[in-house]
């Protein structure tokens, strides 16, 4: 059964870029209603594992089995079926600049709306088929007051705080209710304030939706958050929670290998020297 | 000696896989008509200042230094002929597609390859949209369109310029001018001025697009796929032309 469970799996993977090795033989299976925080040092091939997962890397060897589908041979053409059902915030947000806020987040379900009907053979062309219908504005406006900023629709994202943009990017990376969501440094040159909002928020998406979430970051608070804590509907606020560290994964990268995967207490109790670094202990 | 030769041919292969890819979309849904019209509309309307002014100027400098030449064996009153057929043929249609690609070829490297370096085009991508059918097809389209419109408008206004020097400078009259244009030209002259900036406009918006795409280093990155857009662009021009100019010269 636990083959049913699995989201994502990475068998011995490795990427290489010309001579440069980014991922060595990595293996991981994300089981559905997991969510696993990756740690590692700038430059441990975190991000490139995030984007191995939905095939915008290619694996040099090893097998990415996403939704029970191996996807490292298959057409771009044909990934982009794959990675409909897959919400990625990328790290610095990633928004269309030239596009409005309620473009960027009606964006994801255009798309699926563009393939549904090319699969369908209709012609829509001269409907206008990039105009949000009544239904799509209602989930954007769902997204955008998900992350309190349903009054920003009508702006561009340059227009925004950074916190704001990264915001309006979980709006995007949500909206379409994928059952997995990859998050590239969600907190990544946020103030503190900032980054637990942004934190608060994908444990928000976690608990209400019951999404499998991959996130990557450096800052050992944000997996210690999502370890501990559960939102609260009722007050919009985390609180305590000790069943969150059993779905709750750490894993730390280090020049591409993947050196510990386990949960909260037993990355603190590590002795290794690299891995320990990313343990705030007090 | 290889190692020289493996980045240049890598490229070429590279561009060819685009270009492939750009075509085939053509014929696989969905297709982006609002995208197409507002590239026509910006690379088209955009460009409309710039080609008039520049077939203006190329057919009165040409009025000015033809008609000249051609008065050392009286023959001014055929200034027209000539400046009809040096602009249908040849001026109209390289000098518009190069201020295209000077305004379009580096535009459209800067926007992709700013796109690239912020990752929106692996956001597109994740998104399950094809960068290739939702950026690369609807420039081509709307440059193939437009590059074409915009040298037949070019060339007219050029006669134009040509007219205003051949009154003022050398005194012909207005309707020996037009005539003299008129006579000049065949449907081959028409037909070479038309399918030059058709195929030129594959390569400004093709070239633009293969710069953009694979632009990697920051915004340094997307300086240098602007400059080597439009340089490659030009060159390509010119080869084109002589190649072009050379079939129609041997089966004509």
């Amino acid at each position: 059964m636990a083959q049913n469970d699995s989201i994502l799996r990475f068998e011995n993977v490795s990427v290489t870029f010309d001579t440069v090795e980014a991922l060595k033989d990595v293996s991981f299976d994300l089981k559905e209603g997991q969510t696993r925080i990756i740690l590692g040092a700038a430059g441990s091939g975190k991000t490139v594992l995030l984007k191995t997962a939905i095939a915008l890397d290619c694996p040099s060897a090893g097998k990415v089995i996403l939704f029970g589908q191996e996807i490292q041979n298959l057409r771009e053409q044909q990934l982009f079926d794959i990675r409909r059902r897959v919400g990625i915030l990328f790290q610095e947000g990633a928004l269309f600049d030239s596009m409005t806020v309620e473009r960027n987040v009606a964006y994801p379900l255009i798309s699926l709306r563009t393939a549904s009907e090319s699969k369908k053979n209709v012609d829509r062309s001269k409907d206008k088929p990039a105009e949000p219908t009544q239904s799509i504005r209602e989930r954007i406006q769902q997204a955008l007051d998900f992350v309190e900023l349903g009054q920003t629709l009508k702006q561009f994202p340059d227009e925004l705080s950074g916190g704001m943009q990264r915001r309006v990017a979980i709006a995007r990376a949500v909206v379409a209710q994928p059952p997995l969501l990859l998050y590239d440094s969600p907190t990544a040159g946020l103030d503190p304030i900032t980054a637990h909002t942004i934190v608060t928020l994908i444990i928000k998406e976690r608990d209400l939706d019951n999404t499998t979430a991959l996130v990557v970051t450096h800052r050992y608070q944000d997996g210690n958050l999502a370890a501990n804590f559960r939102y609260n509907p009722d007050n919009a606020q985390l609180e305590p929670d000790p069943t969150a560290a059993e779905r709750t994964i750490f894993m730390v990268m280090r020049e591409g290998k993947l050196v510990f995967e386990g949960s909260q207490r037993e990355l603190e109790a590590s002795t290794d020297d690299y891995v320990s670094k990313f343990v705030k202990r007090d | 000696m290889l190692d020289i030769l493996k980045g240049p041919v890598e490229a070429t292969q590279d561009f060819m896989i685009l270009t492939g890819q750009a075509m085939r979309n053509l014929f696989r849904r969905p297709h982006y008509l609002d995208d197409v019209l507002i590239q026509m509309d910006s690379i088209g309307f955009g460009s409309l200042f710039v080609a008039v002014l520049t077939g203006f100027f190329s057919g009165a400098v040409m009025g000015l230094q033809m008609g000249r030449a051609l008065g050392q064996y009286g023959q001014t009153s055929r200034t027209g002929e000539v400046v009809a057929i040096i602009l249908v043929r040849e001026l109209g249609p390289a000098l518009t597609a190069l201020m295209i690609a000077g305004r379009n070829s580096s535009g459209i490297a800067s926007e992709l390859g700013s796109m690239r370096v912020t990752e929106q085009i692996d956001a597109m991508r994740a998104l399950g949209t094809d960068p290739i059918q939702k950026l690369v097809t609807p420039r081509m389209i709307a440059t193939a369109v437009m590059l074409p419109c915009l040298t037949v408008i070019a060339d007219f206004v050029g006669m134009i310029g040509g007219w205003v020097v051949a009154i003022l400078v050398y005194h012909l009259p207005t309707r020996q001018y037009w005539t003299s244009c008129w006579q000049a030209l065949e449907w081959s002259d028409v037909v070479q001025g038309l399918l030059k900036p058709f195929i030129f406009s594959f390569v400004v918006s093709l070239i633009g697009c293969y710069y953009g795409l694979r632009t990697t280093g920051g915004t340094q990155g997307v300086g240098r796929a602007t400059t080597q857009a439009m340089v490659t662009a030009s060159v390509l021009i010119f080869i084109l032309t002589t190649f072009i100019t050379k079939i129609f010269v041997a089966t004509t």
